[in-house]
């Protein structure tokens, strides 16, 4: 079911602050309404996160997670927030190469990084896409450098 | 070509992007946008034709500027124009702007449609790619209108490339999930099925999700899945680490695959063929040896997706739940997890040891961690393990170690977390309950409860302790003996003083023999407390007194000694006050035997299931109470002989309403000598009273049950309302007496009064003429639904009203349940021969069932938070109508029929508001905040409006949104 832009902005807008607020070394995982909420810090200020319905495997999902930022790790080389800020199209773009609609749609990092090379040298840049689409699997509120 | 250097794709989007990471404020952001808005805007308006570069890099920094969190009202049109673009770049950025700024506007869909069309044709794997991505993050129901039937063509078509089916097969499981209706099951299904044997792992791994979302729909039609599930599973598990190269994922082969198959065989039973059956257990027996085995890499990743396997196996043998030997192996690796020195295992452990509880082949195993669980209560440090905890604790309770966890549990809330209390609450009432073999530990454990964390004892708690004590008289001394003992406490909850009132009013004569508890004693005690309570605790109390002089006939003299003080006889609060004058009135006038008739113990609850239990089920969502819970509770009912959904309260004063001659009903009989009717006319005569200036009272309660619909056929149709008829109804939202109509020839005014869920209009229609009105008739409908939400009645008019004169009106309401419309009243009347009829539109809105709730601060955002679904909020920004004076503002809000909360919100510019709406069949909690922005160069507000109910919620936003 989608959700307005509102409700969107809001669901963003808790998860920053109920994720940010765990303390150190706290389990990556939290209960929040119906979801189960996974999530990754990665150096100071990146995190990542991603919201599983009941059935959902956790662990998986922090993989999932992890897999992504080797994949940003692979592009950009050692990935940080600005990274992700000024090329956040890029971000986008290996998220769906990834991931489509929640669901894993190739794990190989092999296959994904060379789909990204063949879509930079097809044209003249780079290719992929994301989904902050929140549809009603998992859900990727992520990547946005958290400045504050 | 060379590959590019990332980045130097769009240099003016890199520095844009900079300009606004350099903004030191937030103004100066905001600037920084609106320049960039404007420059944007002037571009694509320009006669000059933008070349795709550029179209690009603007939209691609609308997007940005979106992602910021800044509204976008433009760029769309170019961004579809981009999808028509041959580069690759400009249609993927076309594509992602689309994906993410989704439009419900018609006439792009339309053509985004199209782009779509003219890619997945294309042959161009990557564009085929780039619009099956497009289709599922949009996955609208246009979308899925116009592809559901080309997607599943592409997914099992021969020349398709592995990218493209792995793309189309997610694509199709997205619309799927948003428009099953429109995924028509076909001769492709059983080729999908067969995507399971494709060599290529990524195919597999993408088909393999589709197919368990069919699976869980079609179950029949997919049975096959499951021996190539198996062989498939089995194949990967066997395998060496190195087997299958790039999907293997440190060291794990393959474990998003092994998952997800592990999760499709949950949708079916356990395999019939013996041999698919047995291939199956090895694989899942290997699962559980190389838990066992030495890590082959010391890396977190490496441990967790091996666990993440695990977990799915176990989860799959919890869902078989016909292996004893599996359930107790899986029982006996989450133990050890459950030590685990990574946070996240244990708390995993935790959770899926929940569910092997409920199964009586591990239910026992599950019970020898009882001490590694209470630990883990005790001393983890994040708050989400110890949820965790909790919850096992209560999923493992039974009655053999039902004390030591309702012990465990209680002396944890003293320092629990504020966010778990309350369902600590509730699952300590439950088990307490549920496993109570004496009755005397059961009480003692909820005045526990309400001793340690009374505000989180939700009524139905207090609710359910008095239904069981009244329903077994063998509790009824101890019980009335510990409240008379817990009220001593100098301090005590709110709650402790309901239960000890309603108790004692009912059990106090069972103490009453010792001198340490005298009728006079326990009476002092309870009046003690009484200046501290809120209104229904007050109400709650007055009704023990009456009990008391039924009760205990010495203690009469002083408690109509209170009655009879200002401080309740003329209280302010229309409910303590009603209840302290008929209280007095029916203990000096009725006789002893009327007195014990009317005031005799409360008769036994019938039989229900725990409203307590019901509540927590509505809490956790369905799945959070497991199955053996339920038959428990069906049981427990049978044995409890207890509970009703109805808080005793109610329940009383229903039951005096309608079975006993209530105390109400006895006065209204003596005072006005009209014959008592149902309750429902007492309460409206109750009305008449209070409703003091409007003439006389009792002739109209008299005629009130005979006044229906005058049904004087109308020469013509009803008009059509009047156009200012809306505005008019606004008018009166926050009041209830004024002149609501006027025109040359006529007045109306308005009279007002609600009670509960019924209320008293009286029209006041004014000739302003010399002239008398011929045929003068009015006509009250309920359009629409509204006819079966509200219920009006009125009586006929005079059909002749002579110049200058006045006549009366009166309409009965009553509120069925909540309603949107309002109303129309219809008036026709000849005025010198030229028949008028006007239309409008009464002012009875849903907030006229308000009843007020005072809160604490504690309480209130409680509430507000248990009211988090999204629907049940309505919110809305608006321009201030009226000058934001603070008391104008106030009358409004008290106008509304809300009670106005001081102290509450952080910010003391902020008003709030709590009530409860009343319909006939369910009250209606509702909350409110409303934000006055005074700053602003426009004065603005934002309202807030949680409610129970979510059609009330949008209703009141709506509503109060023109009264500011």
């Amino acid at each position: 079911t989608p959700l307005t832009d509102r409700e969107k902005k809001k669901v963003i807008r808790d998860m920053m602050m109920l994720v940010l607020a765990r303390p150190p070394r706290s389990c990556n995982f939290l209960q929040w309404r119906d979801l189960k909420i996974v999530y990754k810090r990665w150096y100071a200020s990146l995190y990542f996160c991603a919201g599983l319905e009941d059935k959902d495997n956790e662990l998986l999902a922090l993989e999932v997670l992890h897999r992504y930022v080797e994949l940003l790790d692979k592009y950009f080389g050692n990935v940080c927030e600005l990274d992700i800020i000024f090329n956040f199209e890029k971000a986008y773009f290996i998220l769906d190469e990834f991931l489509m609609g929640g669901e894993i749609l190739e794990t190989s990092k092999l296959a994904v990084g060379v789909s990204m090379e063949e879509a930079d040298t097809l044209q003249e840049e780079e290719k992929e896409q994301e989904e902050v689409g929140k549809t009603d699997k998992e859900r990727f509120a992520c990547g946005r450098g958290l400045r504050e | 070509m060379p590959a590019v250097s990332k980045g130097d794709g769009m240099r003016g989007l890199a520095v844009f992007i900079s300009d606004i990471r350099n903004c030191k404020s937030k103004e100066a952001e905001i600037k920084r946008i609106n320049k960039e808005l404007a420059n944007i805007r002037s571009k694509f308006k320009g006669d000059k034709a933008l070349d795709g570069y550029s179209k690009k890099k603007y939209v691609c920094k609308l997007l940005f500027i979106f992602l910021l969190g800044h509204d976008i009202d433009f760029g769309h049109m170019e961004a579809v124009n981009l999808l028509s673009s041959n580069k690759y770049t400009e249609k993927q950025i076309g594509y992602l702007f689309i994906s993410v700024l989704v439009n419900s506007n018609s006439e792009l869909i339309r053509l985004i449609n199209n782009a779509i069309k003219n890619d997945l044709s294309s042959r161009n794997p990557t564009f085929m790619c780039l619009a099956l991505h497009c289709i599922a993050n949009v996955g609208s129901r246009e979308m899925a209108e116009a592809f559901a039937s080309e997607i599943p063509r592409i997914l099992v078509a021969g020349d398709t490339m592995d990218s493209v089916k792995q793309s189309a097969a997610l694509c199709l499981l997205r619309l799927y999930k948003t428009s099953p209706d429109l995924v028509l099951m076909g001769e492709w299904t059983s080729r999908v099925v067969h995507l399971l044997n494709d060599q290529h792992m990524g195919v597999v791994t993408a088909a393999i999700s589709l197919i368990t979302c069919l699976s869980q729909k079609n179950p029949d039609e997919f049975k096959t899945c499951v021996s190539l599930a198996v062989s498939r599973l089995s194949r990967i598990v066997s395998s060496a680490s190195t087997d299958l190269q790039d999907y293997t994922y440190y060291f794990v082969p393959a474990p998003w695959l092994s998952c997800k198959l592990l999760r499709l065989l949950q949708c079916y039973p356990p395999p019939e063929d013996g041999a698919v059956k047995g291939r199956l257990v090895e694989c899942l027996e290997t699962i559980l040896n190389k838990a066992q085995e030495p890590p082959k890499s010391k890396k977190v990743q490496h441990s967790n997706a091996k666990n993440a396997i695990l977990f799915e196996a176990i989860s799959l043998i919890i869902h078989y739940d016909s292996e004893p030997n599996l359930l107790v192996r899986a029982c006996n690796q989450l133990g050890q997890f459950l030590q685990h020195r990574e946070t996240n295992l244990r708390y995993l452990a935790l959770e899926s040891m929940c569910t092997l509880a409920s199964s009586e082949f591990s239910h026992e195993a599950v019970k020898t961690h009882i001490e590694t669980v209470i630990n883990a209560l005790k001393t983890e440090r994040d708050v989400s393990v110890r949820q965790r905890a909790a919850d096992l604790l209560y999923a493992m309770c039974d009655r053999s170690n039902a004390k030591q966890i309702v012990a465990e549990m209680l002396s944890y809330l003293e320092t629990a977390d504020y966010s778990i209390r309350e369902e600590m609450v509730l699952k300590v009432a439950i088990l307490a309950e549920k496993y109570a073999v004496d009755y005397s530990w059961y009480v003692d454990t909820i005045l526990n409860l309400i001793r340690i964390a009374g505000d989180y004892v939700s009524e139905e708690v207090w609710y359910r302790v008095i239904q069981i004590v009244i329903n077994r008289d063998d509790v009824q001394g101890y019980a009335a003996k510990t409240v008379f003992e817990a009220l001593q406490a100098p301090a005590c909850h709110e709650n402790m003083v309901k239960v000890g009132g309603y108790i004692l009013g009912e059990f106090g004569n069972l103490i009453a023999g010792d001198p340490r508890s005298s009728p006079l004693v326990q009476f002092n005690l309870l009046h003690s407390k009484f200046h501290l309570c809120s209104v229904p605790t007050r109400a709650l109390l007055l009704s023990a007194y009456i009990k008391f002089i039924n009760l205990f006939p010495e203690t009469k003299a002083t408690i109509q000694e209170v009655l009879r003080c200002d401080s309740q006889i003329r209280n302010s609060d229309v409910e303590l006050q009603q209840r302290a004058v008929e209280y007095l009135k029916l203990s000096s006038i009725a006789s002893t035997d009327v007195l014990a008739t009317v005031l005799e113990e409360m008769p036994p609850f019938p039989e229900r299931e725990s409203s307590i239990l019901a509540k927590l089920k509505k809490k956790k969502g369905p799945g959070a109470v497991s199955v053996t819970e339920l038959d428990d509770s069906k049981r427990e009912a049978g044995e409890l002989n207890g509970g009703a959904d109805r808080g005793p309260d109610t329940a009383a004063m229903a039951a005096s309403n309608a079975s006993t001659p209530s105390p109400s009903a006895d006065l209204l009989g003596i005072r006005s000598a009209a014959p008592v009717g149902a309750a429902q006319t007492n309460a409206g005569s109750l009305l008449v009273d209070v409703f003091s200036d409007s003439g006389p009272a009792a002739p109209s309660a008299a005629v009130n049950d005979d006044g229906f619909l005058s049904s004087a056929p109308p020469s013509e149709d009803p008009a059509p309302p009047l156009s200012e008829a809306d505005e008019l109804l606004n008018k009166f939202v926050c009041k209830n007496n004024g002149v609501l109509f006027e025109n040359q020839l006529l007045q109306i005014g308005i009279k007002s009064e609600y009670r509960q869920n019924l209320g008293r209009m009286y029209l006041f229609y004014g000739n302003k003429t010399s002239v008398q009105f011929a045929s003068f008739s009015t006509t009250v409908s309920c359009p629409g639904e509204l006819q079966a939400q509200l219920n009006v009645q009125s009586k006929p008019v005079e059909p002749l009203v002579e110049g200058g004169a006045q006549i009366q009106q009166v309409l009965n309401i009553e509120c069925i349940t909540d309603f949107c419309d309002a109303p129309l009243l219809n008036i026709k009347f000849r005025y010198g021969g030229a028949l008028q009829n006007l239309t409008l539109k009464l002012p009875v809105t849903i907030n006229k069932f308000f009843q007020p709730t005072e809160m604490s601060s504690s309480d209130f955002f409680q509430r507000w938070k248990q009211l988090s679904q999204p629907q049940q909020e309505a919110q809305k920004i608006f321009k201030a109508n009226h000058s934001m004076d603070t008391e104008v503002l106030k009358a409004k809000l008290l106008g509304l029929g809300t009670a106005l909360l001081d102290n509450i919100d952080p910010n003391p510019e902020n008003y709030v508001c709590a009530g409860v709406i009343q319909t006939k069949g369910q009250q209606i909690g509702c909350l409110l905040r409303l934000e006055p922005n005074a700053q602003a160069q426009v004065q603005m507000y934002r309202l807030t409006l949680r409610c129970s109910k979510d059609t009330v919620s949008k209703r009141l936003c709506e509503l109060l949104a023109q009264q500011f």
